[in-house]
């Protein structure tokens, strides 16, 4: 299809979506909690280094462990769907597919973290 | 939207040589983009052996090869003094106005010319900036205003004032860090580039403006605005040394500073 717009109606395009500044916010506090959760989780896993399963159970039972823990894997995942958000509209130009991966990704992102909050309680609650 | 290979039409072939006159003192040898609309050809790479003695810019040694050598060679030019912004090109792997960039800044090897990246080409050097300059044009890049001016006098700017605005207004829209943007490569139909956010932030910042808010409202936008991902090609690309990506993030921390 010709395009005999004037080039400032394609600039003007839709308009403003009036938005965008909540993803881009959320991607730095998401990054920030990530980094004092991170060196948590790193610090944690190399103290159990030379630990068994055993020690490792009774680590994440402890409820602060837990919370921690819950929180690390949940925003690690949170801060992943806004990446990928990100690169998706960056690289993805066909429509459909673009919404179909911005949907996937984010279903994907909601049972990651729910499968670990999961198996976290299980340990945590003693099932 | 990303593009990682050229079309067809578009991949570039070797093109014609044109060696050195005899005698010539100080020859150099130029790479320069060659592209014809009429022609019906693939752009092509013509190489030319320039005596640079009596050349110290790039734009010298173009206008000596369109005087004396290859009259075809198409490129814009205007001030040969970097104010009008009109011969920004690709140089040695750069950005850059030819009229500033020195023969002794670049590589001592061959030193390739392309016209500016990911712009339609017009012919040889010359891009297409008709949707850059329509950017432009959407961010109102005027003053603002309700209140009339006062009769007796222009509005008034307090020297602190006035101060926030440099680095700002001497941007000339040449386009060189638009065009070195990636993000602005693969989304430049939505997202507004460096240059087009520079000048938007020198009207935001302006204490004489009074539509502020309106013109953070048409910015607050996934692409328009946070397209940016903080690459700093514009910063590093720059001729006139402005910092576009600082002006992109004092947009953001506004935007943020009304919602808080």
């Amino acid at each position: 299809m010709n395009d005999l717009r004037t080039p400032l109606a394609r600039a003007h395009g839709l308009g403003s979506a009036r938005e965008g500044m909540r993803p881009w916010w959320l991607q730095r506090l998401t990054a920030v909690a990530l980094l004092l959760l991170g060196t948590w989780f790193v610090v944690s896993v190399l103290l159990l280094l030379r630990s068994g399963y055993v020690a490792a159970h009774l680590m994440l039972a402890d409820p602060l462990n837990a919370i921690l823990m819950i929180a690390f894997t949940t925003v690690l995942f949170w801060h992943a769907q806004l990446g990928m958000q990100v690169i998706i509209e960056d690289y993805v130009p066909t429509r459909w597919l673009e919404i179909m991966l911005q949907v996937l990704v984010r279903f994907l992102a909601v049972l990651g973290a729910l499968a670990c909050a999961v198996a976290v309680l299980r340990i945590a609650l003693g099932y | 939207m990303a593009e990682f290979s050229l079309p067809k039409n578009s991949k570039v072939i070797p093109g014609k040589h044109y060696p050195a006159k005899p005698g010539a003192k100080n020859p150099r040898t130029f790479r320069i983009y060659r592209w014809n609309p009429d022609d019906g050809q693939n752009p092509r790479m013509d190489s030319y052996e320039v005596d640079v003695s009596n050349c110290s810019m790039v734009l010298d040694v173009l206008l000596k090869i369109k005087n004396e050598i290859d009259p075809s060679l198409t490129l814009r030019r205007s001030c040969r003094e970097g104010i009008c912004g009109s011969c920004a090109m690709n140089i040695d792997g750069t950005n850059t106005l030819a009229c500033l960039k020195g023969l002794d800044e670049c590589g001592r090897g061959i030193i390739s010319i392309y016209p500016l990246p990911h712009m339609p080409v017009v012919k040889d050097l010359v891009p297409d900036l008709t949707h850059f300059y329509a950017q432009h044009a959407s961010i109102h890049p005027w003053i603002r205003t309700q209140s009339p001016p006062p009769a007796d006098r222009e509005r008034l700017q307090s020297p602190e004032e006035r101060k926030k605005l440099d680095g700002l207004y001497e941007c000339i829209l040449c386009a060189c860090c638009t065009t070195s943007c990636p993000n602005y490569w693969w989304n430049g139909d939505r997202y507004l580039g460096p240059a087009v956010l520079l000048q938007a932030y020198r009207w935001i910042v302006d204490s004489r403006d009074e539509d502020t808010g309106a013109r953070l409202d048409e910015l607050e936008d996934p692409f328009r605005l946070y397209r940016c991902h903080t690459i700093l090609n514009c910063t590093r690309t720059c001729p006139k040394g402005l910092n576009p990506a600082k002006a992109i993030a004092e947009i953001k921390k506004l935007i943020l500073e009304r919602r808080t």
